[in-house]
């Protein structure tokens, strides 16, 4: 599965003296291929995670398209759009991004239940082993550590095995032991065939990729392989 | 069970005090709408029931009534009173143009010392000539009450040797009336003779009633019926101008007065509902839109996962009909715990006739109420659902990271 991001800026506006507006994300192409691990760096409000905001569908871009495998996720109505993002992209937010009324194990098979379908236990199971917390499965959000909480979003990223991995910034405010852990599941996901982007500022996270763009002001530049 | 169901219910039972808070609020609309309503349902069925048991379109009493208990109170709040006039009275209004019927009713009170089985009012009426109560009566039992007799009011316990004693006289009662929700449940009913005698036990035991009128001439009013085409407000005139020492009145000046009372208490009911209902809704608009806030992230990562716009808002009035539910059930338990087994005080504390409506009414409206209060629930929780579906999760992500 490949995303593609064609002429794709997002324009905000605010108030200003000389102009309403500014522009978070400049008119870019860009290509997430499966199978790589892609990682785009930068400072903070440089505009990377507005850019993964728009990739993943949640952020429609004031110009351009973003096609998944040519299909145009802005043509498409919030339903539609809901349902591919649901079964396609798996997305791992900034934060602490567990749901506080469920269990670690429901968590990570809300996905599913969104749509009315059941993951199997041993499904769910197999990724929190993967993960590394599969003796929290009954524990609720509210107890587990900040790389707990990531190792938590991963498998609820991974649990409909999705085409394309978004992740940003899923190391910030991690230890070092955790962060390794995080990169290295990132780092099988793309060696299963997902196409795995991450938005970091992390200096180790590049060891990790197959390719890695900077972006600066909106504007994103190179790729270093 | 649906996502959104069971993402409420978690949801709910995650936050008991936030919930219990909120469906105490929901409980409260619930209680208002359908306990308001009970009530001026109830004083509405009373007055019908008031109207139709006084069946008369003049009533005549002696001037004297006005002070020894009024006619209104005996029948409307069940204050024993007695008064009594001429039977003279009776034959001249017979022959008065425009009199269809004309019958005489007689009160009596029974004491509460030990010659009687409780302190009642009695009320004896003519079964030959009477129109008001012996239909009533028929209801109940078929036969017309023989001497020695007595048939009564709803809220009288029935004895259970089926016998009452008034003044040494032990009376066989036959049967018991349907409730009015006037002071009439609370009287006991006998033929005239019946009555008579009783009143002559009463003089024999030193209670002395009626002052210079003897038993056999004795009566506490007249109930008219006044012919077709005739004026009713005339023949009161004529009454009132020919008839001396007593006041005819026409029922539907003692019925309006009473409407007039009824009305009022609707009025203050409804108002007072109306603020209860303002006040509470305010309020949960206030909820909703605080939990919205607190709950943007949580919304967000559903979002994230792939959750549409209408499935957050689905899940947002989902939570807010289980609450309002929830509070409307508890609502109409405890307006059901107040209204039905103190029904009687609340009678007496209102003054008004006051009949409950029966099971089917009462049925409708608790369904009405309930489905009312859901509603109104959900709808509190519409705009902040709707807020909520369309905020920004890139943003609110970024912003609460």
């Amino acid at each position: 599965m490949e995303l593609r991001a064609e002429g794709v800026s997002k324009r905000f506006f605010r108030n200003s003296k000389n102009t309403n507006y500014f522009y978070a994300v400049k008119a870019t192409d860009f290509v997430l291929p499966a199978g790589k691990l892609t990682e785009i760096t930068g400072r903070s409000g440089s505009g990377k995670s507005t850019f993964l905001n728009i990739l993943s569908g949640l952020l429609e871009p004031t110009e351009g398209k973003v096609l998944l495998d040519g299909t145009d996720l802005y043509a498409l109505a919030d339903g539609p759009r809901s349902v591919l993002r649901n079964r396609s992209i798996g997305v791992i937010p900034q934060g602490q991004t567990g749901l506080h009324s469920l269990t670690v194990l429901e968590n990570v098979k809300l996905p599913y239940a969104l749509y009315g379908e059941t993951a199997a236990d041993e499904t769910a199971m197999a990724l929190l082993e993967q993960v590394g917390i599969a003796e929290l499965r009954d524990a609720y959000p509210n107890e587990l550590s900040g790389g707990e909480m990531r190792r938590l979003a991963i498998a609820r990223a991974l649990i409909r095995k999705p085409g394309i991995l978004l992740a940003d910034e899923p190391t910030g405010d991690l230890d070092d032991a955790n962060t390794q852990t995080v990169l290295r599941l990132l780092r099988q996901a793309a060696d299963a065939g997902t196409a795995v982007l991450l938005v970091t500022h992390e200096r180790e996270a590049a060891a990790y990729a197959d390719c890695i763009y900077h972006m600066e002001s909106g504007v994103l530049t190179g790729e270093t392989v | 069970m649906k996502i959104e169901t069971t993402l409420a219910y978690k949801n709910i039972k995650g936050k008991p005090l936030r919930s219990a808070a909120l469906i105490l609020l929901a409980a409260f609309l619930a209680l208002s709408i359908f306990g308001g309503s009970l009530i001026v349902l109830s004083l509405q069925k009373g007055l019908n029931s008031y109207e139709e048991r006084l069946g008369a379109d003049i009533v005549v009493v002696p001037n004297e009534a006005r002070t020894k208990g009024n006619v209104e109170s005996i029948l409307l709040q069940g204050i024993p009173g007695y008064f009594y006039m001429n039977t003279s009275v009776l034959d001249k209004i017979r022959g008065m143009d425009g009199v269809e019927v004309a019958t005489p009713q007689f009160y009596l009170c029974s004491s509460k010392a030990g010659c009687c089985s409780t302190a009642v009012q009695i009320i004896g009426y003519d079964p030959e000539t009477d129109f008001v109560i012996q239909p009533w009566i028929s209801n109940a039992y078929g036969d017309n009450l023989a001497d020695g007799t007595l048939v009564l009011g709803n809220h009288i316990s029935m004895p259970v040797d089926r016998t009452m004693t008034f003044y040494g006289r032990k009376l066989q009662v036959v049967a018991q009336l349907d409730e009015t929700g006037t002071g009439l449940d609370n009287a006991v009913y006998a033929n005239m003779d019946t009555i008579r005698q009783i009143m002559d036990d009463a003089d024999a035991k030193g209670f002395s009633y009626h002052s210079g009128v003897r038993t056999d001439e004795a009566i506490s009013s007249v109930m008219i019926r006044v012919k077709d085409g005739y004026d009713i407000d005339r023949v009161t005139d004529d009454i009132n101008i020919h008839v001396r020492r007593i006041e005819a009145t026409q029922a539907k000046t003692m019925i309006s007065s009473i409407a007039g009372g009824l009305h009022s208490v609707s009025h203050i009911i409804s108002v007072l509902t109306a603020l209860i209902w303002v006040l509470a809704i305010v309020i949960l608009v206030i909820a909703f839109t605080m939990i919205t806030n607190e709950r943007k992230k949580e919304f967000a990562i559903l979002r994230v996962m792939g959750a549409s716009q209408k499935m957050l808002a689905r899940q947002m009035l989902t939570e807010s009909a289980l609450i309002s539910a929830v509070g409307a059930l508890l609502g109409l338990i405890l307006a059901s715990l107040i209204a039905f087994p103190f029904s009687n005080l609340i009678r007496a504390r209102l003054g008004l006739p006051y009949l409950l409506p029966g099971a089917g009414v009462i049925a409708a409206l608790m369904l009405g109420s309930f489905a009312v209060s859901v509603v109104a629930g959900a709808l509190t929780a519409a705009v902040s659902a709707r807020r909520l579906s369309r905020c920004d999760a890139a943003l609110v992500l970024r912003e609460g990271a």
